[in-house]
């Protein structure tokens, strides 16, 4: 589903962030990505997000070249991607409930046909009694939970998580990553950025580990 | 709001607690602080521009009002000389001009009118047969079919002694040109005015937009396409601008309003005389308030365009400029 051939990013002239970066996340997969503060995991899910493009290499997403695709384009091929941002990224305007509900919105949905769902997601991830809450209220772990419910909700073929269990307690974490493996059993491909070993060590999947600018797979 | 789970014994299992959920808010928030001080400004520049065009029309209408009440007279004036029968040579004077096809009336100065058109340079009670001073027929003529006046005035040449015909050609050519120029010079302010609203309303709506960037961000990576983001803001702003321009329309017809309402109510005074001598009586007329209109209705169209050419750009960087790693500090 995404393919990276020799893949270099410096931001300006900075050094070299990423450095030939090989590797492709295959359908259905699921696997973590980790590596020190600063080592490039943002930037990585960035590139595969088609919202960075590489200073050398090629990035293929649903098997197209990323610098190649028309502006146009993008919004379609987001939609098949689920992302939850280190910074969760919440409108302050919107309740909870209307912010899970956007990407359907955006997709010209009708609030009857998915108030039951999004209240379903919402219950899932223990914000049942915050629906109606604006973000600057919420806690920052409620905020996480609000930020994953809103990647996760049109079902996507791939899902981004950057840090999404850094705000929540250990039990927390572990239903949130019960819910990532639910998800990935249902067809989607999970990549979870994280620093968190101890999540990591739940899983048997696998673990890309960047330092120094490089890439290293552990199946 | 976010009530608690209440502590009583739930009365059935599986009962869920009903959750109300609020209208959904609308995707931009109304009411910012931007969009306060924007409508503020956009009815400000609506003000003025539909004053300047009031402004303009009146200027307009008033120089045609001239004009046509000027070339609705014309005169002969015949000079006194030393045994010369002025009298007779007035009726003659009267007489040929009647005879003209397209003259209405005449009238001949008598020695009283001439007496009081003369009273503020020469005082009273003078006899007026003692100076030499020329002697008027007022002749009114039909301004649809005017007179052949080169041959009223050879005629007159021909038939009277020391006899001049004033067409007040000259003068209306003069004020014509004069009037021209006037409508030339407020149309050129119109435009100024209305380079300057155009230019606010830009600049104002980018301003107010530029506060809601992270919005349209989300939105678009959410998964929103550029038009329907677009779409969003731009009503969200039409509105606005609707609102201010409105008002900024109705307060310009407000004050035409008042002021041709004190025109009218002190019409005897000498100042209002001079005022609607010179702004014919401040009434705008059904093209001023069609031309007003049609600012509001621009000013409010321009917002919207402004708005969605601004998100549409502001889209174009997130996918063009700022994915540019090359771009960054
Ligand atoms: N827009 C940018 N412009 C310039 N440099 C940047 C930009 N974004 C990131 N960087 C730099 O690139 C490097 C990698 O950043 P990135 O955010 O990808 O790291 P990370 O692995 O996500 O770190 P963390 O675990 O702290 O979130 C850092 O040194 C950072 O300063
Ligand atoms: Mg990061």
């Amino acid at each position: 589903m995404i393919d990276f051939d020799n893949v270099g990013l410096r931001y300006g002239m900075g050094p070299e962030v990423l450095r030939d970066v090989t590797f492709d996340i295959p359908e259905r997969s699921f696997q973590f990505l980790t590596g020190p503060s600063g080592a490039g995991k943002t930037s990585l899910l960035r590139l595969m997000f088609m919202s960075l493009q590489p200073t050398r290499g090629f990035v293929r997403v649903f098997g197209k070249d990323i610098t190649t695709i028309p502006q146009q384009e993008l919004p379609k091929l987001r939609r098949r991607i689920g992302i939850v941002f280190q910074d969760f990224r919440l409108l302050d305007h919107l309740t909870t409930f209307e912010n899970v509900a956007l990407p359907l919105r955006v997709r010209g949905r009708e609030e009857s046909a998915y108030r039951t769902d999004v209240k379903e997601l919402l219950k899932w991830v223990g914000l049942g009694d915050r629906m109606n809450v604006l973000p600057p209220i919420l806690s920052g772990g409620e905020k996480q939970r609000a930020a994953i419910a809103r990647a996760l909700i049109d079902q996507p073929e791939i899902l981004l998580a950057d840090e999404p269990t850094g705000n929540v307690d250990a039990p927390l974490a572990q239903r949130l990553l019960r819910l990532f493996m639910e998800l990935n059993k249902l067809g989607t491909a999970v990549i979870i950025a994280t620093h968190d070993l101890s999540l990591m060590d739940q899983v048997d999947a696998r673990r890309m580990i960047l330092s120094g600018g490089r890439l290293e797979i552990y199946e | 709001m976010n009530e608690t789970p209440a502590k009583a014994p739930r009365p059935k299992k599986g009962n869920r607690r009903k959750i109300v959920l609020r209208p959904m808010a609308p995707i931009v928030p109304a009411g910012n602080i931007a969009g306060r001080s924007l409508m503020f400004v956009i009815s400000i520049m609506s003000f003025l521009a539909c004053l300047t065009l009031g402004a303009v029309i009146m200027v307009q209408d008033t120089a045609n009002s001239w004009q046509s009440q000027i070339s609705r007279e014309i005169t002969i004036q015949i000079r006194p000389e030393e045994g010369l029968d002025l009298a007779a040579e007035l009726d003659k004077a009267r007489d040929i001009a009647l005879g003209f096809p397209g003259t209405t009336g005449a009238t001949i100065m008598d020695d009283d009118a001439t007496a009081r058109l003369l009273e503020p340079w020469l005082g009273e009670g003078l006899d007026i047969n003692e100076l030499p001073v020329p002697r008027l027929v007022i002749i009114t003529i039909d301004e649809a079919s005017p007179p052949d006046f080169a041959s009223m005035r050879s005629a007159l040449d021909q038939a009277v002694a020391n006899v001049y015909l004033d067409d007040h050609r000259t003068w209306v050519d003069r004020l014509v040109a004069m009037a021209n120029t006037t409508v030339i010079i407020g149309l050129c302010v119109l435009a100024l005015v209305f380079t300057a609203t155009i230019l606010t309303v830009v600049f104002a709506t980018r301003g107010a937009l530029s506060g809601n960037q992270h919005i349209v961000e989300v939105l678009h990576f959410v998964g929103a396409e550029a038009s329907f983001v677009a779409s969003h803001f731009q009503r969200h702003f039409f509105l606005i601008a609707l609102k201010g321009a409105v008002a900024g329309g109705l307060a310009a017809a407000f004050t035409f309003a008042v002021a041709s309402f004190w025109a009218s109510n002190s019409l005897a005074t000498p100042e209002s005389d001079q005022a609607s001598a010179l702004f014919g009586g401040f009434s705008m007329g059904a093209g001023g308030y069609v031309g007003a209109l049609a600012i509001v209705v621009i000013t409010a169209v321009l917002t919207a365009m402004t708005t969605r050419v601004t998100v549409i750009h502001t889209i174009m960087e997130i996918d063009l400029i700022r994915s540019d790693p090359a771009r960054s500090i």
